[in-house]
Protein backbone atom coordinates (compact mmCIF):
# COMPACT_ATOMS: atom_id res chain seq x y z
CA UNK A 1 0.00 0.00 0.00
CA UNK A 2 2.61 2.79 0.81
CA UNK A 3 3.91 4.41 -2.34
CA UNK A 4 7.43 5.50 -2.55
CA UNK A 5 6.74 9.02 -1.60
CA UNK A 6 5.45 7.87 2.06
CA UNK A 7 8.53 5.37 2.11
CA UNK A 8 10.89 8.00 1.54
CA UNK A 9 8.96 10.71 3.66
CA UNK A 10 8.93 8.31 6.42
CA UNK A 11 12.38 7.08 6.39
CA UNK A 12 13.30 11.17 6.44
CA UNK A 13 11.40 11.45 9.49
CA UNK A 14 12.92 8.35 11.16
CA UNK A 15 16.91 10.30 10.26
CA UNK A 16 15.29 12.89 12.16
CA UNK A 17 13.80 11.07 15.17
CA UNK A 18 16.65 9.00 15.68
CA UNK A 19 18.73 10.15 18.57
CA UNK A 20 22.11 10.89 18.05
CA UNK A 21 25.30 8.41 19.12
CA UNK A 22 28.02 10.49 17.57
CA UNK A 23 27.34 14.32 19.00
CA UNK A 24 27.21 15.38 22.24
CA UNK A 25 24.40 17.61 23.33
CA UNK A 26 26.38 20.16 24.07
CA UNK A 27 27.98 20.28 20.51
CA UNK A 28 23.87 19.67 18.55
CA UNK A 29 23.25 22.80 21.13
CA UNK A 30 26.58 25.40 20.45
CA UNK A 31 25.85 24.30 16.62
CA UNK A 32 21.92 25.22 16.77
CA UNK A 33 22.86 28.35 18.57
CA UNK A 34 25.38 29.52 16.39
CA UNK A 35 23.58 28.57 13.19
CA UNK A 36 20.30 30.22 14.62
CA UNK A 37 22.65 33.99 14.95
CA UNK A 38 23.88 33.17 11.16
CA UNK A 39 20.50 31.97 9.77
CA UNK A 40 18.31 35.01 11.90
CA UNK A 41 21.16 37.99 11.66
CA UNK A 42 21.12 36.94 7.90
CA UNK A 43 17.70 37.17 7.60
CA UNK A 44 17.28 40.45 9.55
CA UNK A 45 20.39 41.86 7.48
CA UNK A 46 19.15 40.57 4.07
CA UNK A 47 15.54 42.49 5.27
CA UNK A 48 17.13 45.58 6.08
CA UNK A 49 18.76 45.70 2.68
CA UNK A 50 15.54 45.95 1.23
CA UNK A 51 14.70 48.31 3.59
CA UNK A 52 16.74 50.88 2.44
CA UNK A 53 15.79 53.99 -0.69
CA UNK A 54 18.77 52.69 -2.72
CA UNK A 55 17.01 49.16 -3.01
CA UNK A 56 13.56 50.93 -3.35
CA UNK A 57 14.84 53.43 -6.32
CA UNK A 58 16.87 50.35 -8.00
CA UNK A 59 13.25 49.90 -10.14
CA UNK A 60 12.69 52.96 -12.42
CA UNK A 61 9.17 52.94 -11.82
CA UNK A 62 9.96 54.39 -8.52
CA UNK A 63 13.06 56.17 -9.62
CA UNK A 64 11.52 57.99 -12.66
CA UNK A 65 8.31 58.58 -10.80
CA UNK A 66 7.70 58.81 -7.48
CA UNK A 67 11.48 59.63 -6.53
CA UNK A 68 11.98 62.51 -8.69
CA UNK A 69 8.59 64.39 -7.17
CA UNK A 70 9.63 63.77 -3.52
CA UNK A 71 12.69 64.89 -4.80
CA UNK A 72 11.00 68.97 -4.86
CA UNK A 73 9.35 68.21 -1.27
CA UNK A 74 10.40 69.10 2.03
CA UNK A 75 10.83 65.80 3.16
CA UNK A 76 14.22 65.29 0.97
CA UNK A 77 14.70 69.34 0.49
CA UNK A 78 14.48 71.78 3.41
CA UNK A 79 16.61 73.98 6.10
CA UNK A 80 18.38 71.84 8.04
CA UNK A 81 19.21 68.94 5.84
CA UNK A 82 16.85 66.61 8.03
CA UNK A 83 15.06 64.18 5.87
CA UNK A 84 12.71 61.47 5.60
CA UNK A 85 13.67 57.77 2.92
CA UNK A 86 11.02 55.92 1.62
CA UNK A 87 10.84 53.21 4.39
CA UNK A 88 10.95 55.64 6.78
CA UNK A 89 7.19 56.52 5.79
CA UNK A 90 6.54 53.12 3.92
CA UNK A 91 7.47 50.40 6.22
CA UNK A 92 6.56 50.26 9.75
CA UNK A 93 10.12 50.23 12.16
CA UNK A 94 8.17 47.98 14.39
CA UNK A 95 9.49 44.16 13.67
CA UNK A 96 5.80 42.27 13.43
CA UNK A 97 4.49 44.72 11.28
CA UNK A 98 7.09 45.48 9.21
CA UNK A 99 7.53 41.41 8.04
CA UNK A 100 3.69 42.11 7.29
CA UNK A 101 4.30 44.82 5.07
CA UNK A 102 7.36 43.22 3.56
CA UNK A 103 5.47 39.98 3.11
CA UNK A 104 2.39 42.54 1.05
CA UNK A 105 5.41 43.43 -1.11
CA UNK A 106 5.71 40.29 -2.44
CA UNK A 107 2.08 41.51 -4.43
CA UNK A 108 4.27 44.26 -5.75
CA UNK A 109 6.70 41.94 -7.34
CA UNK A 110 4.25 40.60 -9.28
CA UNK A 111 3.25 43.64 -10.90
CA UNK A 112 6.56 44.66 -11.12
CA UNK A 113 6.91 41.46 -13.42
CA UNK A 114 3.71 42.27 -14.90
CA UNK A 115 4.67 45.50 -15.79
CA UNK A 116 1.64 47.01 -14.46
CA UNK A 117 2.76 50.23 -14.17
CA UNK A 118 5.86 50.33 -16.12
CA UNK A 119 5.51 53.77 -18.18
CA UNK A 120 4.66 57.37 -16.58
CA UNK A 121 1.10 56.99 -18.24
CA UNK A 122 0.44 53.33 -17.05
CA UNK A 123 1.57 55.17 -13.62
CA UNK A 124 -0.66 58.18 -13.85
CA UNK A 125 -3.75 56.33 -14.97
CA UNK A 126 -3.13 54.18 -11.70
CA UNK A 127 -2.10 56.75 -9.11
CA UNK A 128 -5.91 57.61 -8.25
CA UNK A 129 -6.33 53.74 -6.80
CA UNK A 130 -2.46 53.29 -5.62
CA UNK A 131 -2.51 57.11 -3.39
CA UNK A 132 -6.22 55.64 -1.90
CA UNK A 133 -4.52 52.59 -0.64
CA UNK A 134 -1.09 54.45 0.87
CA UNK A 135 -4.40 56.31 2.67
CA UNK A 136 -6.59 54.02 3.73
CA UNK A 137 -3.37 52.10 5.25
CA UNK A 138 -2.11 55.50 7.31
CA UNK A 139 -5.68 55.90 8.26
CA UNK A 140 -6.12 52.59 9.49
CA UNK A 141 -2.53 52.98 11.61
CA UNK A 142 -3.35 56.60 12.84
CA UNK A 143 -0.40 57.69 10.58
CA UNK A 144 1.99 55.39 12.68
CA UNK A 145 4.66 56.09 10.58
CA UNK A 146 4.99 59.94 10.52
CA UNK A 147 4.15 59.62 14.44
CA UNK A 148 7.63 58.05 14.20
CA UNK A 149 9.39 61.51 14.13
CA UNK A 150 6.50 63.96 14.67
CA UNK A 151 5.22 63.62 18.00
CA UNK A 152 1.80 65.15 18.87
CA UNK A 153 2.70 65.31 22.56
CA UNK A 154 6.35 67.54 21.14
CA UNK A 155 4.29 69.59 18.98
CA UNK A 156 5.19 73.48 20.25
CA UNK A 157 1.66 75.38 19.56
CA UNK A 158 3.86 78.74 20.18
CA UNK A 159 5.84 77.93 17.22
CA UNK A 160 3.29 77.24 14.73
CA UNK A 161 1.42 79.50 12.14
CA UNK A 162 -2.24 80.25 13.39
CA UNK A 163 -3.19 77.95 10.74
CA UNK A 164 -1.55 75.21 12.12
CA UNK A 165 -2.57 75.46 15.48
CA UNK A 166 -5.78 75.98 14.73
CA UNK A 167 -6.02 72.67 12.49
CA UNK A 168 -3.90 70.85 14.85
CA UNK A 169 -5.65 71.35 18.01
CA UNK A 170 -9.47 70.76 16.66
CA UNK A 171 -8.65 67.96 13.98
CA UNK A 172 -6.17 65.73 15.98
CA UNK A 173 -8.45 65.94 19.21
CA UNK A 174 -11.44 65.26 16.77
CA UNK A 175 -10.28 61.78 16.14
CA UNK A 176 -8.29 62.91 12.48
CA UNK A 177 -5.26 61.99 11.54
CA UNK A 178 -2.33 63.06 9.95
CA UNK A 179 -3.05 61.78 6.20
CA UNK A 180 -6.15 63.17 6.97
CA UNK A 181 -5.10 66.58 6.09
CA UNK A 182 -1.48 65.84 4.49
CA UNK A 183 -2.34 64.22 1.57
CA UNK A 184 0.30 64.79 -1.40
CA UNK A 185 3.13 66.24 0.68
CA UNK A 186 5.88 64.11 -0.55
CA UNK A 187 4.84 62.80 -4.32
CA UNK A 188 2.09 64.79 -6.58
CA UNK A 189 -1.47 64.17 -5.84
CA UNK A 190 -3.98 62.35 -8.37
CA UNK A 191 -6.61 63.64 -9.88
CA UNK A 192 -8.68 64.77 -7.16
CA UNK A 193 -11.39 65.16 -8.77
CA UNK A 194 -13.12 62.27 -7.74
CA UNK A 195 -12.09 62.63 -3.84
CA UNK A 196 -12.71 66.63 -4.00
CA UNK A 197 -14.07 68.09 -6.54
CA UNK A 198 -14.26 71.58 -5.30
CA UNK A 199 -10.70 71.15 -5.32
CA UNK A 200 -10.35 70.21 -8.74
CA UNK A 201 -10.65 72.00 -12.23
CA UNK A 202 -14.20 70.23 -14.04
CA UNK A 203 -17.84 70.10 -12.85
CA UNK A 204 -18.49 66.94 -11.50
CA UNK B 1 45.87 118.73 -39.72
CA UNK B 2 43.44 115.67 -40.63
CA UNK B 3 45.94 113.61 -38.90
CA UNK B 4 45.62 115.07 -35.98
CA UNK B 5 41.64 115.71 -35.76
CA UNK B 6 41.63 112.23 -36.85
CA UNK B 7 43.44 111.32 -34.34
CA UNK B 8 41.52 113.20 -31.38
CA UNK B 9 38.12 111.66 -32.54
CA UNK B 10 40.02 108.21 -32.10
CA UNK B 11 41.48 109.43 -28.22
CA UNK B 12 38.01 110.83 -27.96
CA UNK B 13 35.89 107.35 -28.69
CA UNK B 14 38.68 105.64 -27.20
CA UNK B 15 37.81 107.76 -23.71
CA UNK B 16 33.91 107.37 -23.60
CA UNK B 17 34.29 103.60 -24.69
CA UNK B 18 36.32 103.28 -22.14
CA UNK B 19 34.40 105.28 -19.49
CA UNK B 20 31.24 103.90 -20.53
CA UNK B 21 32.34 100.81 -19.73
CA UNK B 22 33.55 101.31 -16.40
CA UNK B 23 31.08 103.82 -14.97
CA UNK B 24 27.52 102.62 -15.29
CA UNK B 25 26.14 105.38 -13.43
CA UNK B 26 25.77 108.08 -15.98
CA UNK B 27 24.54 111.52 -15.59
CA UNK B 28 23.51 110.31 -12.33
CA UNK B 29 20.94 107.78 -14.24
CA UNK B 30 21.81 104.12 -12.60
CA UNK B 31 20.25 101.06 -14.47
CA UNK B 32 18.26 98.51 -12.20
CA UNK B 33 21.09 96.41 -12.28
CA UNK B 34 22.86 99.06 -10.20
CA UNK B 35 26.01 100.41 -10.34
CA UNK B 36 27.95 97.12 -11.99
CA UNK B 37 29.60 96.79 -15.20
CA UNK B 38 28.32 95.04 -18.13
CA UNK B 39 30.92 92.10 -18.02
CA UNK B 40 30.70 91.54 -14.42
CA UNK B 41 27.85 89.57 -13.16
CA UNK B 42 25.58 91.20 -10.62
CA UNK B 43 24.37 89.80 -6.77
CA UNK B 44 21.36 88.58 -6.44
CA UNK B 45 19.62 90.09 -3.68
CA UNK B 46 18.99 88.12 -0.09
CA UNK B 47 15.82 85.83 -0.86
CA UNK B 48 13.28 87.70 1.32
CA UNK B 49 11.09 85.26 3.61
CA UNK B 50 7.61 84.92 3.15
CA UNK B 51 5.44 86.52 6.55
CA UNK B 52 4.03 83.66 9.05
CA UNK B 53 0.67 83.69 9.20
CA UNK B 54 -1.63 86.68 10.06
CA UNK B 55 -4.94 87.98 9.91
CA UNK B 56 -6.38 89.02 6.85
CA UNK B 57 -4.86 91.96 5.23
CA UNK B 58 -7.73 94.54 4.56
CA UNK B 59 -7.95 95.44 1.20
CA UNK B 60 -6.51 98.98 -0.15
CA UNK B 61 -8.43 99.93 -3.25
CA UNK B 62 -11.93 99.07 -4.79
CA UNK B 63 -11.65 95.29 -6.87
CA UNK B 64 -8.47 94.54 -5.32
CA UNK B 65 -7.80 90.68 -5.15
CA UNK B 66 -7.27 90.18 -1.43
CA UNK B 67 -3.98 89.07 -0.46
CA UNK B 68 -2.77 85.61 0.75
CA UNK B 69 -2.04 86.56 4.85
CA UNK B 70 0.36 83.18 5.15
CA UNK B 71 3.01 81.24 2.89
CA UNK B 72 2.01 79.05 0.03
CA UNK B 73 5.67 77.63 -0.22
CA UNK B 74 4.86 74.53 -2.70
CA UNK B 75 1.35 74.42 -2.58
CA UNK B 76 0.81 72.85 -5.86
CA UNK B 77 -2.24 74.21 -8.60
CA UNK B 78 -2.46 72.28 -11.90
CA UNK B 79 -5.24 70.41 -14.06
CA UNK B 80 -5.16 67.21 -10.87
CA UNK B 81 -5.36 69.31 -7.83
CA UNK B 82 -5.50 73.03 -6.56
CA UNK B 83 -4.16 73.01 -2.94
CA UNK B 84 -5.61 76.26 -2.23
CA UNK B 85 -9.05 75.23 -3.08
CA UNK B 86 -8.76 72.41 -0.26
CA UNK B 87 -9.91 74.65 2.46
CA UNK B 88 -10.92 77.77 0.53
CA UNK B 89 -13.83 76.25 -1.90
CA UNK B 90 -17.00 76.41 -0.96
CA UNK B 91 -17.56 72.82 0.58
CA UNK B 92 -14.15 72.97 2.74
CA UNK B 93 -14.45 76.48 4.01
CA UNK B 94 -16.03 75.63 7.19
CA UNK B 95 -13.99 72.86 8.42
CA UNK B 96 -11.01 74.90 7.94
CA UNK B 97 -11.99 77.79 8.81
CA UNK B 98 -11.14 79.68 5.90
CA UNK B 99 -12.53 82.62 4.37
CA UNK B 100 -14.37 81.00 1.01
CA UNK B 101 -13.76 81.92 -2.78
CA UNK B 102 -16.02 84.82 -4.24
CA UNK B 103 -19.07 84.02 -6.18
CA UNK B 104 -17.39 85.58 -8.88
CA UNK B 105 -14.90 82.63 -9.35
CA UNK B 106 -17.84 80.32 -10.57
CA UNK B 107 -18.46 82.66 -13.81
CA UNK B 108 -16.92 82.41 -17.32
CA UNK B 109 -16.10 84.73 -19.15
CA UNK B 110 -19.48 85.63 -20.97
CA UNK B 111 -20.76 85.83 -17.38
CA UNK B 112 -22.94 82.43 -17.31
CA UNK B 113 -22.70 81.13 -13.38
CA UNK B 114 -20.88 76.96 -13.55
CA UNK B 115 -21.14 74.61 -10.79
CA UNK B 116 -17.93 74.83 -9.68
CA UNK B 117 -14.72 77.25 -10.03
CA UNK B 118 -14.55 78.49 -13.46
CA UNK B 119 -11.02 77.60 -15.49
CA UNK B 120 -10.10 81.68 -15.39
CA UNK B 121 -10.54 81.87 -12.20
CA UNK B 122 -8.92 78.21 -11.07
CA UNK B 123 -5.45 79.60 -11.14
CA UNK B 124 -5.41 81.31 -7.81
CA UNK B 125 -2.07 83.04 -8.06
CA UNK B 126 -2.59 84.66 -11.17
CA UNK B 127 -4.33 87.61 -8.80
CA UNK B 128 -3.31 86.15 -4.91
CA UNK B 129 0.04 86.54 -3.84
CA UNK B 130 1.30 86.12 -0.44
CA UNK B 131 3.45 89.21 1.37
CA UNK B 132 7.21 89.67 2.39
CA UNK B 133 8.13 92.33 4.49
CA UNK B 134 10.36 93.95 2.34
CA UNK B 135 10.95 97.77 1.71
CA UNK B 136 8.96 99.82 -1.43
CA UNK B 137 11.89 99.82 -4.54
CA UNK B 138 10.26 103.42 -4.90
CA UNK B 139 8.71 105.81 -2.94
CA UNK B 140 4.90 105.58 -2.71
CA UNK B 141 2.51 107.66 -1.24
CA UNK B 142 -0.28 106.05 -1.97
CA UNK B 143 -3.33 105.58 0.61
CA UNK B 144 -6.19 104.02 0.22
CA UNK B 145 -10.00 106.05 -0.21
CA UNK B 146 -11.37 106.71 3.17
CA UNK B 147 -14.63 104.64 1.83
CA UNK B 148 -12.45 101.55 2.50
CA UNK B 149 -9.73 102.17 4.62
CA UNK B 150 -12.44 103.69 7.63
CA UNK B 151 -10.20 106.74 8.18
Amino acid sequence: MTSNNDSSISRIWAIIKRPTARYSLGTLLMGGFVAGIIFWGGFNTAMEMTNTEEFCISCHEMRTNVYEEYKETVHYNNRTGVRATCPDCHVPKEWNYKVMRKIQASNELLHKALGTIDTREKFEAKRLELAQNVWRAMKNTDSRECRNCHDYESMDFVDQGRRAVKQHSEGLDSGDTCIDCHKGIAHELPNMRGVDASAAIGDN
Amino acid sequence: MMIKKLSLIVVMSVLTGFSMQTIADINGVSSLRGPTDLDQATNAPTMKKYNKDEEPIARDYIQQPPLIPHKIDRYRINLKSNKCLSCHSWKNYRQYGATKISQTHFEDRDAHVLANVSARRYFCTQCHVPQVNAKPLVENEFKPITAISGE
